[in-house]
């Protein structure tokens, strides 16, 4: 009986992308980063479900939407515990976590209101210094941020 | 010949594929994006590694001995001051002067176009077109990094806002060079305002190379802030804190790099007004230092250092104004190509 409450809570997904095990406080956040504000396909969003793993989570689910690498690892920056799930036909086809690339171009704006970057047109660019505690570096004005400092354009 | 021509085009036709793939996504590595910096360009002195740093101390006493050459006869300069300064501006215009030189720009930004809107890509790239090398000092951290990536010549930072002042990091480093016959193993004492003094954090990253010990000598609220000291940390370089500027932390050291507390660093007067006068350099105080000792300071000074260490033979901080003339013409040099 409670597993069926359970299976409840988010309806199940023919084809597309499933984002699971995102910290709930930074899952506005991941919605963001990947535009989902402006897709037009069905989108489930579930946030504050118990997770194991970390307390209580946020999951995405997208229909029939498979997103690039490139931009899934985007959300490490916010969620570097996200899993991913790439359903096809009801069945979980790929299963994998996301991970924090070097160099993240244009995502992060950068806290300094004195950096060249939050006063000219132009895209920013950090170098992530700690992928571990996550950590990342302004290319520009060389400030350092935090997880909890990166602001998310 | 037509198919090599045609593979050529293929090969064009792939990368621009490849390109478009990379720009349009944000997230990649970064030596296939990041805009490629004119390695001649000098942004921050890590820019040069120990070797080249040595070589440019060789290069300016070469130019101390001899600096009027006409080297750069034939070539335009810009020094572009959006923020006002005298001491950097005069000294890398009488650079260029000195070597045969002809240098154009401006040293108030309110009488440019930038005071119209103009975006800094914009001037930068109109002025690029004029001239062979950009001096450049602006307000905005990372404005130099910036224009040295969409600049067509080398650009030159003479100091962005907080960030970095790399050309008074060789003439601090060629003061030091010239007072103590080394760079290694030396006692670097710096006062003052150690958190948000650019020139003590760039000679910190600067001298790494060279086996240094550290003493800061700073209240509590301008100490060096953690990620110099972690820097520190992670190279091995010993490093002392003090809160007390006493004639023992004096007496041991071989340089003493006094700084002012910068007024215009300071969100809060109240505080400001707190820290301002802290940290004195009295002649007395100087009495049983080091012979070798030499007193510096990036000037100009306000209350830093009293009018009677002036006459003291350890003061040297007017000769290390002086000594950024033969550094510039030798960075100057070095990002042009030229031998010297």
């Amino acid at each position: 009986m409670n597993d069926g409450k359970k299976e409840l809570k988010v309806a199940a997904l023919e084809n597309g992308t499933v984002i699971d095990h995102i910290p709930s406080n930074q899952l506005f956040k991941v919605v963001s980063i990947l535009g989902l504000e402006n897709c037009a396909n069905s989108i489930t969003i579930g946030n504050n479900l118990a997770s194991q793993k970390i307390g209580k989570k946020g999951i995405i689910k997208v229909a029939d939407r498979f997103f690039k690498e490139e931009d899934l690892n985007k959300i490490a920056l916010v969620a570097p515990e996200a899993q991913i799930n790439i359903i096809r036909d009801y069945q979980v086809t790929e299963k994998r976590k996301v991970s924090l690339p070097d160099t993240v171009h244009g995502i992060i704006r950068c806290g300094n209101p004195q950096c060249i970057t939050n006063n000219e047109p132009m895209e920013t660019i950090f170098h992530v210094t700690d992928k571990v505690n996550i950590q990342v570096k302004c290319h520009y004005c060389e400030r350092s941020a935090s997880k909890d400092e990166i602001e998310i354009c | 010949m037509p198919s090599s021509k045609k593979i050529a085009q293929q090969a064009n036709a792939t990368f621009s594929v490849v390109l478009a793939f990379f720009v349009d996504n944000r997230i990649c590595n970064l030596k296939q994006i990041i805009p490629t910096m004119k390695r001649e360009s000098l942004v921050s002195i890590t820019d040069f590694s120990k070797e080249e740093i040595l070589d440019l101390l060789q290069k300016a006493s070469r130019f101390e001995a001899n600096p009027n050459q006409k080297i750069l006869e034939g070539k335009v300069v810009a020094t572009l001051f959006f923020e006002p300064s005298t001491r950097t501006r005069l000294s890398f215009e009488t650079a260029v002067n000195r070597l045969g030189g002809k240098v154009i720009g401006f040293s108030d930004a309110s009488t440019t176009s930038s005071s119209k809107g103009e975006t800094l890509k914009d001037t930068i790239m109109m002025v690029s077109n004029y001239v062979d090398l950009i001096i450049m000092r602006h307000h905005l951290e990372g404005a130099a990094r910036y224009a040295s990536e969409i600049s067509s010549v080398p650009v030159i930072n003479a100091g962005d806002g907080a960030n970095q002042h790399p050309s008074q990091t060789m003439l601090d480093l060629y003061s030091i060079y010239k007072t103590q016959g080394t760079l290694s193993n030396l006692n670097i004492t710096m006062v003052g305002d150690l958190k948000y003094g650019r020139t003590v954090h760039s000679l910190l990253m600067a001298m790494s190379h060279f086996n240094p010990t550290f003493h800061f000598v700073a209240p509590d609220e301008l100490k060096m802030p953690v990620e110099y000291k972690l820097f520190c940390d992670q190279h091995h370089i010993p490093y002392f804190e003090h809160t007390e500027f006493s004639e023992e932390v004096i007496n041991q050291a071989d340089i003493l790099y006094m700084t002012r507390v910068q007024r215009e660093r300071f969100t809060d007067l109240m505080e400001y007004e707190k820290v301002k006068n802290v940290y004195t350099l009295h002649n007395s105080m100087l009495e049983n230092s080091k012979e070798n000792l030499r007193v510096l300071h990036p000037l100009p000074r306000v209350n830093e250092i009293s009018y009677d260490v002036d006459s003291n033979p350890k003061a040297y901080y007017f000769q290390q104004a002086k000594n950024g003339l033969y550094a510039r013409q030798a960075i100057i040099c070095k990002v042009l190509g030229i031998e010297v």
